[in-house]
């Protein structure tokens, strides 16, 4: 008989990350999320589950540090001195970062089972899953293997144009379907003003984060402008959060954290 | 070392005792097989010149590119072009493409494409969900074998240019793609990024992919370069390219790098819409970039005669 090791067992809340798309600004809102609920003065892991294109590692400039085993499994790369981020990743595998990950379903869903089961977390107040885009092999395992520790549920990244409400339409079919509740969208890119003028142009359409939440009955957790200094931050590993609450992306990012937290406090009683 | 989930040795060499994947491996078929090879072959002997829109990261304008490109090698007449969206699980083509809603036709001779002009057409898993709230929810297995079927089942006739649309990443229909691909005359891949490294990134691996798999890189082309804003004409980074961006990546790396193309709320207005930025925005500098990108396309491919069909 082989002893259940539960590494999930200190954690309180798990919150996935997805879109039907890429490029939306997933890993970002997952990075953000984790720096507002840790200025918060909560405890919070990542968990990315993007095999092909993993984003998280950079976006906290730990991309070089390796990954060590304990009794209990793997431990998890710590963010900052705190150890109040923590993260997990196959970036960290990687001997060379610049190697693609050719791997076929099968050989991913059995790296993600072992990322969900063997990663000694331990007690964590959030556990953000970061996904790749999509509806495949990776969210199928990933949502499967997360079931019995009852997740929160899912945010929903979307830009405003059609071409991306569209696809995050079917992951809401998918949601559905692998009975994920959904915490809310997010409309990411939504507008951007010029720093010199002020004027404001919106590059990837407008609205339709808004809409597709109206019309699919879920929470609008709010739109987050395009912001130079977010891309930067999140090129050179910084805290945002810390370093640049006057920005324009600031408001909109606190606003979504507060309404997780908000969300886990009301779970919690 | 791990051989490779696609070699002969896949799940028999030493280094898979313990892999968790060592049985799928030993078990799983990892390409066409002879007849199927053939039946490819047959289907795709018309296409004189198939490119690849590839990206490690997702959103970086793939779909946009190919539907520009597609738009843009169609421009003459003559050509006989053909657009192919294998992404199963985000198909954005048929939108781009004003094409929402169509399906597709069967005839004797196999799937229909639908045509947007007379000599441009298009194929796609977005033809074959009845609504827009459909999800295709499948594993890996399930999407090489559509692949498989759009390239073996759809009537493509005589093509100039066959050009495949991808999802982002180095999965499952990449290396179906590849390997049915193989029966036609596979020009190379045009690579899309943007200039941030956390684009960057992801597309070393996918060219590192393209070399493993031996596809000819075209080029790269770094999209969401820059923004001019429409008042006051200053222009901003919005997505820095913090270590070079992809001029920087392709000097390094040894790779064609093929231009910019600046950010232009034109292109996100003709996608929604459905209708092609170089018709809708003739002037805008998006435009400008994206002709001169797509004639050294042309070009390459012109230097790359189809090659003769081989013999079983």
């Amino acid at each position: 008989l082989l002893t259940e090791r539960n590494n999930l067992a200190g954690v309180q809340h798990i919150v996935l990350v997805l879109s039907g798309k890429g490029g939306v600004g997933k890993s970002t809102i997952s990075t953000e999320l984790a720096l507002s609920l840790r200025h918060s003065g909560k405890k919070v892991g990542i968990l990315d589950v993007d095999l092909c294109g993993p984003s998280i590692p950079r976006m906290f400039s730990v991309q070089d540090n390796a990954v060590h085993q304990c009794n209990s499994g793997w431990v998890p790369v710590f963010a900052d001195q705190d150890k109040s981020i923590s993260l997990m990743s196959i970036g960290f595998l990687l001997e060379k970062p610049d190697d693609a990950v050719v791997w076929r379903g099968p050989k991913k869903n059995a790296l993600i089972k072992q990322f969900i089961a063997d990663v000694a977390w331990g007690d964590l107040d959030f556990l953000i899953v970061d996904t790749p885009p999509g509806t495949s092999d990776e969210h199928i395992s990933t949502v499967e293997a997360l079931r019995p520790y009852k997740p929160l549920g899912a945010i929903l990244v979307t830009t405003p144009q059609a071409v991306s409400v569209g696809d995050v339409r079917r992951e809401l079919t998918f949601c559905k379907k692998m009975g994920l509740r959904v915490l809310g969208i997010v409309e990411n890119m939504s507008g951007f003003v010029c720093p010199h003028c002020s004027e404001c142009t919106n590059i990837f359409s407008k609205g339709g984060g808004e809409e597709l939440a109206k019309h699919a009955g879920v929470p609008f957790l709010g739109s987050v402008p395009l912001d130079p200094q977010l891309g930067q931050s999140l090129e050179e590993g910084r805290d945002f959060i810390q370093e640049f609450p006057k920005s324009a992306a600031f408001p909109a990012l606190a606003r979504i954290a507060q309404q997780i937290l908000d969300e886990a406090s009301r779970q919690s009683s | 070392e791990c051989p490779g989930t696609s070699s002969a040795q896949a799940g028999r060499a030493a280094a898979c005792q313990g892999c968790p994947n060592q049985r799928l491996c030993a078990t799983g078929a990892v390409g066409p097989d002879p007849a199927e090879a053939a039946e490819l072959r047959t289907r795709l002997r018309g296409v004189k010149h198939a490119v690849l829109v590839l990206s490690g990261k997702g959103g970086v304008g793939k779909s946009t590119f190919s539907a520009c490109l597609a738009h843009g090698l169609a421009a003459d007449e003559d050509k006989q072009v053909a657009l192919l969206d294998i992404d199963i699980c985000g198909p954005s083509i048929p939108k781009m493409m004003g094409l929402e809603g169509e399906q597709v036709h069967q005839s004797g001779s196999g799937w229909s494409p639908v045509y947007v002009e007379e000599n441009l057409g298009v194929m796609s898993v977005g033809f074959l969900l009845g609504s827009p709230d459909d999800a295709v929810i499948w594993r890996g297995p399930k999407k090489n074998g559509l692949i498989k079927q759009f390239l073996r089942d759809v009537d493509w006739g005589e093509l100039d240019y066959l050009v495949v649309d991808t999802p982002p990443g180095t999965s499952d229909e990449h290396l179906a793609l590849v390997q049915y691909l193989s029966a036609a005359h596979v020009d190379g891949a045009i690579i899309i990024t943007t200039p941030q490294e956390v684009s960057l990134q992801d597309v070393r691996k996918e060219i590192n992919f393209c070399r493993k798999v031996k596809l000819p890189i075209i080029g790269v082309v770094e999209n969401m370069s820059g923004f001019v804003c429409p008042k006051c004409q200053n222009e901003s980074q919005i997505f820095p390219p913090t270590t070079g961006g992809a001029e920087k990546m392709c000097q390094n790396l040894n790779v064609s790098f093929l231009g910019k193309v600046p950010l232009d709320p034109q292109i996100g207005k003709s996608c929604d819409k459905g209708q092609s930025l170089l018709s809708e925005a003739p002037d805008s500098p998006a435009t400008l970039s994206y002709k001169n990108i797509i004639q050294r396309i042309q070009e390459y491919c012109d230097q790359h005669h189809s090659q003769e069909e081989k013999i079983i």
